[in-house]
């Protein structure tokens, strides 16, 4: 393979990727924006024919081209591992076109906005769907305080025992650090689970 | 209105210049690392211009979604262009963790160790 040439650069640094979606307004952007290393970048993806193509879908003959407002943001883990967020299109339209942005993440946050719970659903039922992706819930407070429970927003948007929930405000920048270690703890125990089961 | 048309023209060249082709022949996701291979290395003479661009900002690693943000380059075609590069050895695409497989169970502790470490 080409990418076998003896190199000067630092070959064995790596990368990966959570995603952060959500409904419109939720809070992805904040979120990014506090954790980052780097001002969130907002790029306009021009999803088109190649996109579609690049993942297959036959079944779609018509060309399509439709600007997706995409979000990131980097954070350095170790001298060797860099991860990616990505914030998805908020619009539900958008959402056939997730998977280009999804593939080989880690994991998900789903920011919740308890005064529009309905936002999420798609979101929600879209990584259901999707299963090999672990995802958790992440109730952004705004203002401060959640008129519901936690295990009432969990009854509400249906999801099982299994998936975390939390709650954070996405100005936060420590609040929101905690997030993504609840999120990389739930993927690992997943991952060690999945481990122990092929062994 | 002169601006106006430079952007359009911006917007639909960058497709010719894939040869039609929609898919890369690298694993290469939106957050994959791209570096040069040797970047003592002035680019080839005879690469497009977008390729040549894309090149230089590989002096240091870069994402690929990074490259088409800097350069305003839809994904797809990025994609391809940085495909073309690595299949003629000046670019080196380097690994992308995306847990799927158990030996990658050490890098996600790692992750999780690096998470805690800047946000104790």
């Amino acid at each position: 393979m080409a990418s076998n040439v003896s190199s000067n650069k630092r070959p064995s640094v790596a990368s990966t990727k959570i995603v952060i979606a959500g409904g419109f307004g939720a809070g992805k952007t904040t979120l990014v924006g506090s954790v980052s290393e780097i001002p969130p970048v907002t790029t306009e993806a021009v999803m088109t024919e190649a996109s579609v193509a690049h993942d297959d879908v036959s079944a779609t003959p018509d060309k399509v081209t439709t600007t997706v407002a995409m979000d990131f943001g980097r954070l350095t883990l170790d001298d060797e591992l860099i991860m990616y967020m990505f914030g998805t299109p908020g619009q539900a339209r958008f959402w056939f076109m997730w998977d280009d942005l999804v593939r080989g993440a880690i994991g998900a946050v789903v920011v919740v906005d308890a005064r529009r719970l309905a936002d999420c659903f798609d979101a929600i039922d879209y990584f259901e769907k999707k299963q090999d992706i672990p995802y958790l819930i992440a109730v952004n407070k705004f203002d401060g305080k959640l008129d519901y429970t936690l295990e009432q927003i969990r009854e509400a948007v249906e999801v099982g025992p299994e998936v975390p929930i939390v709650e954070f405000d996405a100005r936060d920048r420590l609040e929101s650090g905690n997030v993504l270690k609840t999120l990389l703890r739930y993927t690992l125990s997943r991952a060690r689970e999945r481990q122990r089961e092929a062994d | 209105m002169r601006s106006h048309r430079r952007r359009r023209r911006a917007r639909i060249r960058p497709y010719t210049f894939t040869g039609g082709r929609t898919r890369s022949r690298h694993p290469l996701m939106v957050q994959t690392l791209v570096s040069r291979a040797d970047e003592r290395v002035e680019p080839p003479r005879n690469l497009m211009p977008e390729s040549e661009r894309i090149y230089r900002l590989c002096a240091q690693v870069r994402s690929v979604a990074e490259i088409s943000a800097e350069l305003k380059l839809p994904l797809g075609v990025t994609q391809v262009l940085i495909s073309d590069l690595a299949d003629q050895g000046l670019v080196y695409i380097h690994p992308t963790i995306t847990g799927h497989s158990p030996s990658e169970n050490q890098v996600l502790e790692r992750a999780l160790r690096g998470l805690e470490r800047l946000f104790q």
